[in-house]
């Protein structure tokens, strides 16, 4: 950021630290998203590195022992241990695996699914249109949970079940926003340049039209993975998830769930996972909203440049 | 030429179809946008934007066409090449009935066809480098290797006047004129024969339009390029112009030579654009003829004449028979009932 010519210099103090600090300061909320979602993904990355026990080892003499800063509790158990004596957070740092990987890959498919379905809707109109929209309003209109459930149980409770169900049944609203904007986009001269180039229908709407939309998918696509997140452990809280024992923050809130008012750590500390997990990625992907959008980025960034004058 | 009094004039055979000479020849040609509304999208109605147009354009001329905005130029421009499809007509480009062409065959047909648009910032993708931009064409048809593709580049934005330091930047950081340059080096990537310029220089700057005006004469000379001019303002199409098309409601109303067209104009409704174009001596004195009323609705255009409803000159008969195009003059034709009689060139040759 520099002041153009004309401007009077900047104050001493925007210079240097200070000048960093107040941007810091203007970029708090994405800040804290990033290092809450920077810490999950080093969990899941180095899991075996970080994880003081085995999430598997059963140590049947400290079962449901507490917190280590609780009567009773040891620092060999940090976090505590559940009902088969396993060690409470090198589970919860195993979960995070299962809990990103399946947001992201969730996501993924969905995305996969949802842009392709509202690129041809929008690109081409009409018939194809029409039953873009038929599906989205057929999969808006169907439960979730429903479908869910009947998919899980006819399929069998897998990761790659959870994906998949996942992804089929959330793509409509990538499919609303990518069909909007497609329309909008589709009438723009560039588009008609590209026609006139002999561009194909696939090049003008994987290279033109996308292009155009990769903001909002960005936003969008971070967005859902926290909305992923809670899908995927709300399944695997009713046992429709990643099967025992593998760790994942949705089962293990379920198994705690029964110890819930005498044992409180074996749900809580999950939970609070879930909870930091999607709060974090969530400040990520508003940040980036911010960012990418030129007059809400003005309103982030350009204060401090107006201070500056 | 006040036009007060019908001049009859020698009826001229009507312009034969010279399919073999002409580059593009636009036959009867009709675009209508339906309108349509209602709770299961009843057709309301018809934009007749294209109403039976017929044109040709001669190798290496450049045709200017001009008209009020709203008079369906633009809509003709993209017709004829084919990237809005007519409602009836034929296209024929060097002889072909392009209408007929399978999509491959117009694929490979638009190396030889091209548009340059009219505004500057919505022509070109703000995601890409102007290297990708340029190079696209190249790349859609498969031209050259990579490498050979970028060289190819750099000699086309040394042709319209950009350097090597612009191969990676973005749209945005260009001025209108230097993004109207990247459009150009764009059309004429393919060395097509045809260009349709639709109002290339009316969203530019006036000292701009000059440059790019040149540049576009430059380029014509070198490259052997033939233009259809689309444009409103009457002082470039004179300066730029072999021929010129004046287009009234989806109407051809009169063409001829741009010299000619300028000095005599037969139609009442060139008359009055070309009085509305300023003059700068003040000792100049000279009649506007400001037209009465606002161009009649394209949806239900009015019968006879569509020009009727404002013409100075109107007859009774304007109200029925629709004036067809005729050859008045050599090369110049005109759609007016006050210039010919036309009970020879009417079907009929009765008012309806």
């Amino acid at each position: 950021m520099q002041a153009s010519a004309g401007r009077p210099m900047p104050r001493v103090s925007d210079r240097g630290a200070a000048r960093w600090i107040r941007l810091a300061w203007q970029l708090r909320v994405p800040i804290c998203g990033a290092l809450l979602t920077g810490v999950m993904v080093v969990a899941a990355l180095g899991a075996p590195y970080l994880a003081p026990h085995d999430p598997l080892q059963q140590e049947i003499t400290a079962r449901l022992r507490p917190p280590a800063w609780m009567e009773g509790g040891s620092p060999t158990h940090l976090l505590g241990t559940d009902a088969l004596g396993r060690d409470l957070l090198s589970r919860i740092v195993y979960g995070a695996r299962v809990s990103l990987t399946a947001g992201v890959l969730a996501v993924v498919v969905s995305g996969i699914i949802g842009v392709g379905l509202g690129l041809l809707g929008g690109y081409f109109g009409g018939r194809a249109d029409a039953v873009v929209n038929g599906a989205v309003s057929i999969m808006m209109a169907f439960p979730f949970m429903l479908l869910a459930l009947t998919a899980i149980a006819v399929a069998g409770p897998s990761f790659r079940n959870i994906v998949i169900v996942l992804g089929v049944t959330t793509w409509p609203i990538y499919t609303r926003v990518v069909r909007a904007e497609t329309l909008v986009i589709r009438e723009r001269e560039f588009v008609l340049a590209a026609r006139a180039l002999g561009g194909g229908a696939g090049r003008i709407m994987l290279r033109h039209i996308l292009p155009n939309l990769a903001s909002t998918l960005l936003v969008l696509g971070s967005l859902e993975v926290a909305r992923m997140i809670i899908l995927e452990s709300f399944l695997s809280f009713l046992g429709l998830g990643v099967p025992p024992p593998t760790p994942s923050w949705g089962g293990m809130l379920g198994e705690g769930r029964i110890h819930m008012l005498s044992k409180w750590w074996i749900a809580t500390f999950p939970g609070l996972a879930i909870f930091l997990a999607t709060l974090g990625i969530t400040f990520v992907g508003d940040g980036l909203r911010d960012l990418l959008d030129p007059r809400l980025k003005d309103s982030l960034l350009g204060r401090e440049a107006a201070g500056q004058g | 030429m006040t036009g007060t009094h019908v001049t009859t004039a020698a009826p001229v055979s009507p312009p034969a179809a010279s399919a073999d000479h002409d580059l593009v020849v636009c036959q009867d040609l009709v675009k209508h946008f339906p309108v349509t509304g209602g709770f299961f999208g009843r057709e309301l109605g018809r934009v007749r934007a294209v109403d039976g147009v017929n044109l040709s354009i001669r190798p290496g001329e450049t045709l200017g066409l001009v008209g009020e905005s709203g008079c369906g130029k633009s809509t003709l421009g993209r017709v004829i090449l084919r990237l809005i499809e007519p409602t009836a007509g034929r296209v024929l480009f060097e002889g072909q009935d392009i209408l007929r062409y399978t999509g491959r065959q117009m694929r490979a047909l638009r190396r030889q066809m091209q548009i340059i648009f009219q505004d500057p910032y919505s022509s070109l993708n703000p995601r890409k480098t102007v290297a990708s931009i340029v190079g696209e064409p190249l790349a859609i048809h498969k031209i050259g290797t990579r490498r050979e593709r970028e060289r190819q580049v750099l000699q086309l934005l040394d042709v319209v006047g950009l350097s090597r330091e612009h191969l990676r930047r973005y749209p945005h950081e260009f001025s209108g004129g230097q993004r109207q340059r990247i459009g150009i080096a764009r059309a004429l990537a393919l060395n097509p024969k045809l260009v349709v310029a639709d109002e290339p220089v009316s969203a530019l700057d006036l000292s701009i339009q000059a440059q790019v005006i040149n540049l576009l004469e430059d380029l014509q000379r070198e490259f052997h390029l033939t233009y259809l001019f689309i444009a409103h303002d009457l002082s470039v199409i004179e300066h730029i112009a072999n021929r010129v098309a004046v287009m009234y409601l989806g109407k051809i109303v009169e063409l001829a030579p741009t010299e000619r067209l300028f000095s005599q104009p037969l139609h009442p409704y060139t008359e009055a654009l070309l009085s509305a174009v300023p003059i700068v001596d003040p000792r100049t004195k000279k009649r506007r003829i400001i037209l009465e009323g606002d161009v009649p609705s394209p949806i239900s255009p009015p019968p006879g004449c569509s020009f009727h409803t404002r013409c100075p000159y109107a007859m009774p008969e304007c109200r029925q028979v629709s004036p067809p195009l005729v050859e008045v003059a050599p090369g110049h034709q005109v759609a007016c009932l006050l210039r010919y009689d036309w009970r020879q060139h009417v079907k009929g040759g009765r008012a309806a």
